[in-house]
């Protein structure tokens, strides 16, 4: 039987590793190999690396930081920030890379979606989704969310989003549920079951994480097939270990810590 | 000890390579007959779609030679499916090694694909591919389709139903998983193919 997935995400600025509050207020908290490294040792199933300030910049990724981390690393793990083009993601793929996601550049040209499914299959292409609710209830897709500056709201309705994405070739779905980001209260269960209707594709809840129960809660009620945090972790207010044993023992199956 | 991972384009041919370093074998990437050939070890890497990896063996003129290899080979993910007589994805002829059809993963209510995460591993044979693997151990799966269970199968994983995730007939072997990113289960099943055993 397949694992429910914990995946500790690494917001990377100028190749550290930085975590904020709602998207804002960046602190610095480590080294990128070193903290991917101590993930991994605590049983870590996935990791991904954000690059939050590559959109909002107009430039890609780094390179140099894929490949360190994918030569001391025996986990998979996802690279998101600034992957435009086939070629970028190429770049990023052979540097160690399993997964690409893209954000912000697939809301400004969806085709980019199709053209990363032709050339590497569906199984590489990750779309996140940074999503809020707006006040007539519905919750619509925002960004440029590494900067609060340039944040925008689009008329796009998260959950058409998510559908249009998997048909353009999405085999895994991020949602980032902006309106929990970082505040610690749980994940956005709701809107996550709202979405989990629509997506046949693995998703991935991210988003308010602040305890162990909030992960049994999220497994347990939106059907999620991962969850995201980055906080809780970095803080160690919640230890993988003892997350997983929790997880177990609340009949939730989870890949034993070896 | 030689080893020799089959350059057919695959965009991730580094993080097998990084994984075999780590046990202290520095591989050779190839797409030279010569190179390939002279090894101790092949392995046949691939992520992508079946029909534009074969049709860049074709390409390389290496379909002939990796199905006369006599040396231990090892198809990993993409790589595996090749192996068999064809693939539904795409529909078209593979290498035959194994006899079987490769085809896709049916999704139902639970059960997502592509099948995407760590997944449990069941031995139906012995060998010393899976040496220290148990029916405990996991691995790292990210795929579509997948191999039926035949007389090849050494284990089994689950997704809705029963696949190939390990295989093995002959110097032939395969993982539908990825060792390189499967933490100990992954290093211990390449750590069991470079070994003497399974020559």
């Amino acid at each position: 039987m397949l694992s429910r997935r914990i995946i500790p995400c690494l917001d990377v600025r100028a190749g550290r590793v930085v975590k904020g509050v709602r998207f804002r207020d960046h602190v610095d908290m480590g080294d990128i190999v070193e903290l991917a490294l101590r993930y991994r040792d605590a049983g870590a199933d996935e990791l991904v690396f954000y690059d939050i300030t590559a959109s909002p910049e107009g430039r890609r990724v780094g390179r140099d930081w894929v490949e360190r981390v994918a030569r001391v690393i025996d986990i998979p793990f996802c690279v998101a920030g600034g992957i435009r083009s086939v070629s970028d993601a190429r770049e990023v793929l052979q540097a160690g890379a399993d997964k690409i996601s893209v954000n912000t550049p697939a809301l400004e040209r969806p085709p980019l979606i199709d053209e990363l499914a032709l050339a590497f299959g569906v199984q590489c292409v990750v779309v996140g989704i940074d999503s809020l609710r707006d006040a007539d209830g519905q919750w619509r897709v925002r960004q440029y969310t590494g900067d609060p500056a340039r944040t925008q709201a689009l008329a796009r309705r998260t959950l058409d989003w998510v559908v249009e994405a998997q048909q353009r070739g999405a085999g895994e779905i991020v949602l980032n549920c902006m309106g929990s980001d970082g505040v610690r209260d749980g994940f956005d269960l709701e809107q996550l079951r709202a979405v989990r209707a629509v997506c046949a594709v693995p998703l991935v809840a991210s988003g308010g994480a602040g305890s162990a129960q909030h992960f049994a809660d999220v497994f347990g009620e939106a059907d999620v097939d991962a969850a995201l945090a980055a906080s809780v972790f970095h803080a160690g207010t919640v230890q993988i270990p003892e997350l997983k044993r929790e997880l177990r023992a609340q009949g939730v199956e989870v890949r034993d810590v070896q | 000890m030689n080893v020799v991972l089959i350059d057919a384009g695959g965009a991730n041919i580094g993080s097998v390579r990084y994984a075999l370093q780590r046990l202290g074998t520095d591989a050779q990437l190839s797409a030279d007959p010569a190179v390939i050939c002279a090894a101790d070890r092949v392995i046949l890497p691939g992520v992508g779609a079946a029909a534009p990896a074969m049709a860049r063996l074709h390409a390389l003129g290496l379909v002939d030679l990796i199905q006369q290899l006599r040396q231990p080979l090892l198809g990993i993910c993409l790589g595996m499916q090749l192996l068999y007589d064809s693939s539904e994805e795409g529909d078209v002829a593979c290498l035959g090694l194994l006899p079987g059809r490769v085809r896709r993963l049916r999704p139902a209510p639970g059960v997502r694909v592509p099948h995407m995460g760590w997944n449990r591993l069941q031995p139906m044979a012995q060998s010393p591919l899976l040496e220290g693997l148990t029916g405990q151990s996991q691995a790292y799966f990210v795929h579509s389709f997948a191999a039926p269970l035949t007389g090849d199968t050494l284990a089994s994983s689950t997704h809705g139903e029963a696949f190939a995730a390990v295989v093995g007939r002959g110097n032939c072997f395969g993982a539908q998983f990825h060792p390189e990113r499967s933490a100990t289960t992954g290093a211990r099943l390449l750590e069991n193919f470079l070994s003497g055993a399974v020559a």
